[in-house]
């Protein structure tokens, strides 16, 4: 008896409507601004100009760093002639035309190790023996085979872009749950059709990682193959653009390419990526 | 006591009826199906020579604890193991390969595809096995929607659902098949009690309007009871029949009663006596539950 813990007294409370207080609160205007990513991130590049700015009126020599306003102004120059414009032009369509032949290889090749044994044998030992090699170590092989021109830069766009990919996209059909799998087979998806209805939208966080890193991997590989061998047929592109201006000791034009580099990277991510992102995979809830 | 209670069983009646057609009562036919898999360093035997029959608008139940293979059992009926000796005919057809006439409903939640709306997940089975038309495909899923009291949901995205929303898109999926034999994997095991009991209500309110046939596999006794009409039991490693049980008197509301009880207690008796003996003495039996 004496193990036991006292007893306490049984109560019950009758409870009225709740009025006490509103049951959701508004967030602070403040609050709501600071959440947004976009005002976050600019804030981030405001300060970085403001560190660029400062740290080029000390160095103060034009040659070795031009300043913030100073490239701005050759940035702007660049696009209101359109010389810059007409670089970046040039750069983007290789670009992308390396890009998406490099998409379709890598799906034809997960799809192929997917469905087959030899084919999964080939996948991994494909990107275990080119993923190591940088693109641009094959560019003197690409000129000697495809000559000066655009098809030596997509081929080794291709190169930069396809096993990056494949790795990812792989590795993301596998980690479909099995019930998932299970499910589609259950209604009679096979081969392609299981592959794009199921494996495709389940691995999504994995291929857009995949896409992103291809990405980065193909703009990289594109501007120093620029900078090795300048001109495609006669016409250069954004690295071409860097290399000549840096001949001529134009640094600020010089500084105006890398920004144009940079901003072209950073509207791909905030604008393309995460525009899909948002209504891909974090509407669904695969991502947070 | 083991040689009485095999004379219940299918496996005694099948080969009377091996030379003819199956009888339009009789739906799945499973005989002596051994079933297998394969580790990295040897061959299992998930179970040996299990035989059973299910008939049309039967609630049959596969009941046994973990390791009996009972899961395994469904997954050959549904196509997706096949087995590696006997055989499983629906309707007189010999089961070869997954396919539409048999749906499941697995325990998982992540069954439903994220990338689809809860009116699409419906619509999905319908539309990839060439079922019906888009317009077709969208009416009945709504129709099954309805009954399981998900229409206000129907554009909702599945991470947004409940544990107990997400198996009832599942069980109107399947249900919109209209599928010949439904195939439920422990549905409602990770669902908490009140809701797991919640929807063993509404699943049963289904069958008495729909009358689908029905294969359903867990390790609770009481679910067992209440969701079947007929238990098979099921020893493990490998697992065997041990005994098929009548179970069609219970309901949600007998839980308790006396008669309740004895056979909740007889089942365990079935069950835990074997695992008494010198070869099994090791198994652990801790997820086989008499009440929630």
């Amino acid at each position: 008896m004496s193990l036991q813990t006292p007893v306490r007294e049984e109560y019950e409370i009758a409870l009225e409507p709740f009025t006490q207080a509103a049951l959701a609160r508004d967030i602070s205007l403040a609050q709501r601004i600071w959440q947004q990513g976009w005002v976050r991130k600019t804030v981030i590049l405001i300060a970085l100009a403001v560190l660029w700015e400062i740290a080029a009126r000390i160095q103060n020599n034009d040659l070795l760093l031009p300043s913030f306003l100073q490239t701005a102004h050759a940035f702007v120059d660049g696009i209101v002639t359109g010389e810059l414009l007409g670089k970046v032009w040039i750069s983007l369509t290789v670009l992308v035309k390396g890009y998406l032949i490099g998409i379709v290889l890598a799906f034809g090749l997960t799809t192929l190790a997917v469905s087959t044994q030899l084919g999964r044998d080939l996948l991994s030992t494909l990107t275990a023996m080119f993923n190591p090699l940088p693109a641009i170590a094959l560019l003197p092989l690409s000129l000697l085979w495809f000559g000066l021109g655009d098809n030596s830069l997509i081929f080794v766009l291709v190169h930069s872009v396809l096993w990056a990919l494949a790795l990812n996209t792989y590795s993301g059909f596998l980690a479909v749950s099995e019930t998932q799998r299970m499910a589609g087979r259950n209604y009679g998806l096979r081969g392609l059709r299981f592959v794009w209805h199921i494996l495709i939208p389940a691995a999504l966080p994995s291929i857009l990682a995949g896409l992103k890193i291809g990405w980065a991997f193909a703009w990289r590989t594109l501007i120093a193959a620029e900078l090795v061998f300048g001109a495609s047929s006669g016409k250069g592109g954004l690295g071409w653009y860097i290399f000549q201006n840096r001949n001529e000791l134009y640094t600020d034009k010089v500084f105006a390419g890398l920004a144009a580099v940079i901003i072209i990277g950073l509207l791909v991510e905030n604008l393309l990526f995460n525009t899909f992102e948002r209504l891909t995979i974090k509407k669904w809830g695969m991502q947070r | 006591m083991n040689a009485v209670l095999q004379g219940h069983t299918a496996s005694d009646v099948l080969p009377a009826q091996a030379g003819h057609q199956a009888t339009p009562e009789v739906l799945l036919q499973v005989s002596n199906v051994s079933l297998e898999y394969r580790t990295p360093e040897r061959v299992v035997r998930a179970t040996h020579q299990v035989s059973f029959e299910v008939d049309r608008s039967d609630r049959f139940v596969l009941l046994g604890p973990s390791g009996c293979g009972k899961s395994t059992l469904l997954k050959a009926v549904a196509g997706f193991i096949k087995p590696s000796e006997g055989e499983i005919r629906l309707g007189g057809d010999i089961v070869t390969e997954p396919g539409p006439d048999r749906i499941v409903v697995f325990q998982e939640f992540d069954q439903l595809p994220a990338w689809k709306t809860v009116l699409e997940n419906v619509i999905f089975p319908l539309l990839a096995s060439r079922t019906l038309k888009r317009r077709e495909a969208e009416e009945r899923a709504r129709h099954y929607l309805e009954k399981v009291g998900l229409s206000a949901f129907a554009n909702a995205y599945p991470h947004t659902l409940s544990g107990g929303m997400k198996a009832r898109v599942a069980i109107a999926r399947a249900l919109a098949m209209q599928p010949r034999i439904l195939l439920m994997d422990e549905p409602f095991a990770a669902l908490d009690a009140l809701t797991r009991r919640k929807m063993q209500e509404e699943l049963l309110e289904l069958w008495q309007e729909v009358r689908f046939t029905l294969l359903f596999v867990t390790h609770s006794i009481e679910e067992a009871l209440v969701v079947g009409n007929r238990i098979l039991l099921l020893s493990p490693h490998p697992g065997r029949v041990r005994a098929e049980i009548n179970s069609h008197e219970y309901d949600l509301q007998s839980i308790g009663g006396v008669a309740f009880q004895a056979s909740a207690q007889r089942i365990h008796r079935l069950l835990f006596d074997e695992a008494q003996g010198p070869v099994e003495q090791d198994l652990g039996f801790h997820d086989i539950r008499i009440a929630y």
